[in-house]
């Protein structure tokens, strides 16, 4: 691999703005490697390449797509649920036959909902989020020229591209795509009688998926061994920043889970198509009796959920590293308790594997098994506080620079103190069992693992997007785009809780048949409403993204943040290779923001400890 | 056509837009940068407090609103276990709640940057996080030491004294088997099942099944202050009971029998007076997604006293008479056979019955 890095193209020093300490280091590689330089052609420039950073740029823009059909999906369906007697012929413009008349058919309402789930989760908020930031920032923040295997990176982003070609595909069949729910439990999606959803939509569904852990086990591993192996001179694990810390352990639970999930998901194959009995037993459907015996439903559940909750952690981690990093770079303060953030981040990882069943309380599972998960699933509740009150105590007596990474940041906090504590009623069995699979349950994780887990996303876009394209995102539309997210998120789900608490539901159709449930008719009309108006505020965001790679205000400086990690000691628009000299050495922590006697209140890694000066 | 005209239009207001927000930037620049940050800085720091400060004014709001419409007192035992398990987890998180969110809006308005201010150097203090280790993890203690009071009581076995009432999902509705005077539920067999009739598959050579009634619209009756336990099974897929007003849940899982009991404290009539609501009824929904029809996979329950319960139980004739007698010979079955998945509102067994209009 050490080939690949020497021989790629390193982007000539005349077109980019040197300032820094490294105005000398360039000038000498200049001279060295300017004979190596050759153009690359755009296919391999841009398409098939191997540099870590235009594969982030993939992974964030193949995320960015997915988000947008995601996102329009869940409006559709939210007209559906606000205001189930109307009808919208918008509607039948996208989905043709499945909204005659403008009204949303039952089965492709289910259909909806599942792709919703499926994308968010995996395509936008693992794919898109760790296989943006974790390709992005780990060689450059940890002084790598690349990944420990930039071909197996290539490949990592590739089998994600025809994991999504598979899924969207899948849209677009006669009998729909899937629709037994983004969990997709069988019996329902193994019997192409119990659901429309269950035909060939559903065999799509399980080979994008199961390509989807073949590109998510092969960045994760490569991630962990550049985490471990590359590290520059000087780059101890401990003067790692928290974003790296949080990436590492992410990929660790990736790799660790994915392949329970395949498992899973090779025995519904199976299932489906070959006859066995895995989770099939004593069926009667399609008016006839079927022959499997002797297979359990739970089964599945179980090795759904093994991966299923560390996957919130895959979704949460990079966030909270991302925000850590972003809420002590704009509070010019140091992260507070750098140790118990890591400590805290290996709780939350080894908790993350011994608490999947709290999804299963009311599934028939034997109850003494689930009161030992309401106690790890408690437990987990501690490092999660511990790292709020860090985050605090972080922000407490600082000197805080409110732009707009600094305030989804902030979001981020507020947002996952207020979808935490809701997973304090979950968790706990005796509550659950009122609680399970109603509107409070949609409140929770949508608060803490779509919405908070996207501000941590849109803290670090806004952070790295300079990094990215040498150019700001536009302020005034990132403090519109923040504001309007905000407050629609609380406004979409803290009336929510009050639903579910209520006993509505979740992945209803229609409720005005329901005398307990149907005076939520016009609260769910405002939700809706707010949705829309969200929704819309995300394309704002999408439109600020792309103008501003072309338009945006270009970046005049090495380091536009004052932070002292690694990535901004690298050129604007750094080529392949990061650093047009050698890498530089890393003599302190990352979070070194004290007084460096020149006037600055930084003093970035790559600066001698002074005489005396005390190492954190 | 119209749809174009739209998308044009919506990009036409983003293009706009971007090209206030880039001329704000411009403008910015040439009024001087530092000042213009500033000014920002200071704006935003007002905005995020008024955020909070109408974020609290929202919940507050919020709550009047949605109070009035929240389920009554629990109709069960022991859901009354769970409401006051509730309420004390909703006042603990509710203080940490309203505490952490005060603290960030209020540190990030209180430090927000000044030309004077310098930030505290401050990376660790071990007391501050053993503190807020050891806080939560007492209150967790607290909170799982409750949880597994009340889950131990409500998991454990019911009642010898509980009246026994078999509930079966299938896609889309439930069906509901009574033991009979024998108090025996007989033995089933899925591959028994004819949608004509036999809904369930009752084995007929078991004479446990010969008193076996299957309530004709499904309903679900009980006695009021008396335990029942729910034999809970499904035909085809998983589905969910779910009885909202009696706090209560289990999945319906196809080859598993599962088990759920709890002793009802109101009758629907004395609900319909609680909730001044003549329409009040139980309802029992589908909490486990199973298929188009989920949604109208309603079931009812009619929580009444001993006598009435005893009168509505003499009326009912016993599965075994009603498919068994001449009338309802297998030939006039194949037309009223209905495939699983056809309609959401099918009827179970006997074609002279109707189901709860869905």
């Amino acid at each position: 691999m050490a080939g690949i890095v020497a021989s790629i193209k390193v982007k000539q020093m005349s077109d980019v703005i040197i300032d820094g300490p490294n105005v000398a280091h360039a000038h000498a590689h200049d001279e060295h490697h300017g004979h190596e330089h050759h153009e690359q052609h755009f296919i391999m420039k841009y398409l098939f390449s191997m540099d870590h950073k235009i594969i982030a740029k993939q992974f964030l823009i193949t995320g960015i797509i997915w988000a947008i059909i995601g996102a329009l999906f869940s409006v559709f369906f939210r007209l559906q649920l606000g205001f189930p007697d109307q009808t919208f012929p918008i509607m039948e413009k996208f989905l043709g036959e499945w909204a005659k008349g403008g009204k949303l058919s039952n089965e492709f309402y289910y259909a909806l909902v599942t792709m919703h789930g499926t994308i968010l989760v995996f395509f936008v908020l693992t794919a898109g989020l760790s296989g943006t930031f974790a390709n992005l920032l780990i060689p450059l923040q940890i002084g790598a020229r690349d990944m420990a295997s930039p071909f197996m990176n290539m490949l990592s982003y590739w089998f994600f591209f025809i994991s999504s070609i598979f899924m969207f595909v899948s849209l677009f069949v006669q009998t729909g795509p899937a629709s037994g729910g983004w969990t997709t439990y069988p019996p329902l999606s193994a019997l192409k009688e119990a659901s429309m959803g269950s035909g060939v939509g559903m065999d799509l569904w399980l080979i994008s998926m199961a390509l989807f852990v073949v590109s998510s086990l092969l960045g994760g591993l490569n991630y962990i061994s550049t985490i471990l192996n590359m590290r520059t001179k000087g780059m101890t694990m401990t003067r790692l920043p928290l974003t790296i810390w949080a990436l590492l352990f992410t990929a660790v639970l990736g790799v660790l889970s994915f392949p329970v999930l395949f498992s899973g998901f090779v025995l519904l194959i199976f299932d489906r198509n070959f006859g066995t009995s895995f989770y099939l037993s004593e069926i009667f459907i399609g008016g006839k009796a079927l022959p499997h015996i002797g297979g359990s439903p739970i089964l599945y559940q179980h090795l759904f959920w093994f991966l299923g909750h560390p996957e919130v952690y895959i979704i949460m981690l990079p966030g909270m590293g991302m925000a850590s990093e972003v809420l002590s770079t704009h509070s010019r303060k140091p992260i507070f308790g750098y140790f118990a953030m890591i400590i805290s981040l290996i709780g939350i990882t080894v908790l993350a594997f011994l608490v999947w069943a709290h999804h299963m309380f009311v599934s028939g599972m034997s109850p003494f098994l689930g009161s030992i998960f309401v106690l790890m699933t408690l437990l987990i509740a501690v490092p999660s506080a511990v790292k709020v009150f860090n985050w605090l105590t972080t922000i407490w007596r600082g000197n805080i620079r409110f732009t707009v990474p600094m305030m989804f940041a902030l979001g981020f906090v507020s947002l996952f103190i207020s979808g935490g504590l809701t997973g304090i009623f979950l968790g706990n069995s005796a509550l659950d069992i009122h609680l399970h699979d109603t509107y409070f349950v949609i409140a929770h994780f949508h608060i803490v693992m779509g919405v908070s887990a996207f501000f941590g996303m849109f803290a670090g876009i806004y952070h790295w997007f300079p990094k990215m394209f040498g150019r700001y995102l536009n302020n005034t539309l990132g403090y519109i785009h923040f504001f309007i997210t905000l407050a629609g998120a609380y406004l979409i789900f803290w009336p929510m809780h009050y639903e579910g608490i209520a006993g509505m539901p979740r992945r209803y159709y229609d409720y005005s048949a329901w005398e307990s449930f149907r005076h939520f008719t016009s609260l769910n009309g405002f939700i809706s409403i707010v949705s829309i108006i969200v929704f819309f505020a995300q394309l704002l965001f999408v439109f600020n993204f792309f103008m501003s790679i072309f338009k945006g205000r270009k970046l005049l400086t090495q380091n536009p943040w004052d932070s002292p990690t690694l990535e901004w000691t690298t050129p604007i628009n750094a080529g392949h290779g990061n650093w047009p000299g050698e890498i530089p050495e890393v003599h302190r922590w990352p979070y070194d923001y004290k007084d460096d006697g020149n006037g600055n209140d930084f003093i970035p890694q790559t600066v001698p400890l002074k005489p005396g000066e005390e190492a954190h | 056509m119209s749809g174009f005209i739209a998308i044009a239009l919506i990009l036409l207001v983003f293009i706009i837009i971007y090209q206030i927000a880039k001329a704000s930037e411009l403008a910015m620049i040439l009024r001087g940068e530092e000042k213009v940050k500033a000014s920002t800085n200071r704006l935003m720091a007002w905005l995020l407090m008024a955020f909070f400060l109408l974020g609290l004014y929202g919940i507050w709001e919020c709550h009047e609103l949605m109070m009035p419409k929240m389920l009554p007192d629990s109709a069960s035992v022991q859901g009354v276990q769970y409401d006051s398990m509730y309420r004390v987890t909703v006042i603990v998180t509710g203080i940490v709640f309203f505490l952490t969110q005060a603290l960030l809006f209020w540190f990030a308005f209180r430090y927000q940057s000044t030309e004077k201010r310098t930030s505290f150097f401050f990376p660790h203090n071990n007391k501050l996080e053993l503190i807020w280790t050891t806080i939560p993890a007492i209150a967790m203690a607290v909170l799982v030491a409750i949880g597994l009071r009340n889950w131990v009581s409500m998991t454990s076995e019911a009642p010898k004294d509980a009246a026994i009432v078999e509930i079966v999902g299938k896609q889309f509705n439930w069906i509901v088997r009574y033991p009979g005077n024998d108090g025996v539920l007989g033995t089933r067999d899925f591959r028994k099942i004819d949608d004509a009739n036999n809904v369930l598959g009752l084995d007929w050579k078991d004479r446990n099944n010969m008193d076996d009634i299957i309530s004709a619209n499904g309903e679900l009756h009980m006695v009021v202050n008396k335990p029942i336990k729910l034999i809970i099974g499904s035909r085809d897929v998983i589905h969910d009971v779910g009885l909202p007003h009696f706090r209560m849940k289990m999945d319906a899982v196809p080859g598993i029998i599962t088990t759920l009991w709890f002793t009802p404290r109101y009758t629907t009539a004395q609900m319909k007076e609680i909730t001044k609501n003549p329409n009040f009824v139980y309802e029992i929904s589908c909490d486990q997604m199973c298929g188009k029809g989920h949604y109208a996979m309603r079931g009812t329950v009619v929580v009444e006293t001993e006598a009435e319960y005893k009168a509505w139980l003499a009326s009912q004739q016993t599965y075994y008479a009603i498919n068994n007698a001449p009338a309802a010979a297998p030939a006039d079955s194949a037309s009223v056979a209905p495939t699983g998945s056809e309609q959401p509102a099918e009827q179970p067994g006997n074609n002279n019955q109707t189901i709860v209009k869905q």
